[in-house]
């Protein structure tokens, strides 16, 4: 990767983080397990998905399902980013005059699908995969599940059946965030040695810093990682991501700032300011 | 004309058509090979089943979703609910082996609150055909409909032949009368009708109405019936909570009609695991204990209620 790209990738999650941060005040949002995925969806949008706001309905599209609902905020952020609508709608976070609340839905240009409920969309995107293998389509269903999704029975289903019909044009990329709502995953139930579950279920695996452009480069352009299996991209992330005021903060999963915190945590994101957060933290899971 | 027969025939017309099972395949049983990559058997797995219908569906396909009733309706209920319910996808759920029909396997086979819990989901829509001849219409019926819809297959024989074309929403009045409107739907239908021959020969009129949708209902002729017979009478292999009976009330109330109700379900408790004509016995739901049960209520109505006596 030239370095010119890596500064524009860059470039780009730093303005989602902002429309992250500024989503978390007035109502808030989930923005610790947002910021963790933030370069992934940013880098999936800039260089992998075939899709686009002219192509976002065409049947040759790539899909990304969001299936770890609630970080829907960095979506938005990159959607809006990448012109699938307008960035002042953001503006309407938590309206009850728009569509953009706290979990995704389809009345926003580039979502795929509703979800919220953890655990299902790997079962809707291995409908869709299905159908693309049926119609003979190359195109591809990428999946972006959290690792605490990892505990729902549903996710693992799926994975067997997609192995079970070899649908290598199916990709999930887990946000190794290392946290579920509350608590660290290995403290509750401890899910690795994680490639070694899905190779066992016949996944093809790999493993990337979810922060890091050039490993994901090298990851994403060598997929399926196994032909004829499906793949899975385990992405080390950090909760809370690029705010060192919210990296790896149990307490940081929902947050809802005041303006003037946001203010000054976007000063954080450029490297300008040291935040001491003072709103208290709300857990709704 | 088998049900397995009838779909073959649809999915040959209608090339967006996926047969879909839960390795559940005792009525598609000759699909696979007929219908290859359109027939998608994903093992024990009904959330996966319901949810790939769901994506399926997102790609302009008509799923249709087989799996035993209580595992589909109430495993994958959240499944049902969320993709396909707030999706509005057309995928069309078949419940096999619901209420009596699940026979000896016992309580964890029983669906008795699958159409409670299929019709409280917004958008969703509940068809309970009578016998293999009407299930077939209604299949064509379904399939050609953009909603979700779930279904209890039964393949029971007809005890009377069908004249009036399925029209979801429309139910079947078999049979006039104003002393007793006996509401019904699914596999009793036989033994309602002939319960309704029994009391026609004691001298009593039985108005026999085989609702075939719950939702939508046939507002109607549930109305009718209160308005114009002495008892209405509700019969349902189903938990008394949120079935037939309830329909009925509800539909009553909020048109400001009374109605002397008398229901006959499964009041809040599983049924006697045991060979179809044997649950029947045991339950009261043979012809002539419906019957009996039907006259003794109506007796105890006029008793009641000396205007109409």
């Amino acid at each position: 990767m030239t370095s010119d790209a890596r500064a524009t990738l860059s470039a780009r999650a730093c303005r989602v983080r902002e429309r992250i941060i500024r989503m978390s005040a007035g109502g808030g949002c989930f923005i610790g397990a947002s910021l963790s995925c933030a370069d992934l969806i940013v880098y999936l949008y800039a260089s992998v998905l075939n899709v686009s706001p002219e192509t976002k309905t065409s049947a040759e599209r790539d899909y990304l399902f969001l299936s770890k609902g609630h970080d829907v905020p960095a979506l938005y952020g990159t959607l809006a980013e990448f012109g699938f609508f307008d960035e002042k709608r953001l503006a309407h976070h938590l309206s009850p005059r728009d569509s953009i609340y706290w979990h995704p839905n389809r009345a926003i240009a580039g979502v795929e699908f509703h979800s919220g409920s953890l655990g299902h969309l790997p079962a809707v995107a291995l409908g869709v995969a299905m159908d693309i293998k049926m119609t003979g389509g190359s195109n591809r269903v990428f999946v972006i599940v959290g690792d605490g999704e990892l505990n729902e029975g549903s996710v693992w289903e799926a994975v067997l059946v997609a192995a079970a019909r070899k649908l290598d044009n199916i990709v999930f990329i887990v946000d190794r965030n290392e946290f579920q709502a509350n608590v660290r995953t290995e403290d509750l139930v401890p899910l690795e040695p994680i490639e070694a579950k899905f190779a066992a279920f016949g996944w093809g695996t790999d493993r990337i810093n979810g922060h890091d452009f050039d490993d994901m480069e090298r990851s994403f352009a060598r997929l399926p990682i196994e032909r004829g299996k499906p793949s899975v991209v385990v992405a080390n992330t950090v909760r809370g991501k690029g705010l060192a005021s919210m990296e790896r903060r149990a307490d940081r999963w929902f947050v809802a700032l005041t303006s003037k915190e946001a203010a000054a945590l976007i000063d954080e994101l450029h490297g300008d300011a040291e935040v001491v957060l003072t709103s208290e933290a709300r857990m709704v899971r | 004309m088998t049900y397995e027969e009838r779909l073959l025939e649809i999915a040959e017309t209608n090339a967006d058509i996926v047969v879909m099972t839960a390795e559940n395949r005792a009525a598609i049983r000759s699909l696979p090979g007929r219908l290859g990559s359109r027939f998608i058997d994903v093992g024990i797995a009904e959330q996966t089943l319901v949810g790939a219908a769901a994506g399926l569906a997102l790609r302009g396909r008509v799923p249709i979703v087989h799996a035993l009733a209580t595992f589909l309706t109430m495993r994958a209920f959240e499944f049902i609910r969320t993709d396909v319910g707030i999706g509005q996808l057309p995928v069309k759920l078949v419940g096999a082996l619901a209420g009596f029909l699940s026979e000896a396997n016992g309580p964890t086979h029983q669906a008795l609150e699958d159409l409670s819990l299929m019709r409280g989901i917004p958008g969703m829509n509940v068809c309970c055909p009578a016998d293999e001849d009407e299930m077939l219409d209604a299949l064509t019926c379904l399939t050609g409909d953009r909603a979700p819809w779930y279904m209890r297959y039964n393949a029971r024989q007809p005890a009377f032949r069908h004249f009036a074309p399925f029209v979801p929403g429309t139910a079947e009045v078999v049979t006039e009368g104003t002393d007793v409107a006996l509401l019904t739907y699914g596999c009793l239908t036989r033994e309602c009708y002939e319960a309704a021959e029994r009391l026609g020969d004691a001298g009593i009129a039985v108005r026999l109405v085989n609702m075939r949708t719950l939702k939508p209902a046939d507002e109607t002729v549930i109305l009718r019936a209160a308005r114009e017979t002495r008892l209405v009478v509700t019969v349902e292999d189903h938990f008394a909570i949120g079935g037939l009976a309830t329909i009925v009330a509800e539909v009553a109330a909020l048109n400001d009609v009374a109605v002397r109700l008398h229901p006959i379900a499964l009041a809040g408790r599983w049924f006697t695991p045991a060979l179809f004509a044997d649950v029947l016995e045991c339950e009261g739901f043979s012809p002539e204990q419906l019957a009996r049960r039907i006259s003794a209520a109506l007796a105890a109505r006029k008793a009641r209620d000396p205007i109409h006596a």
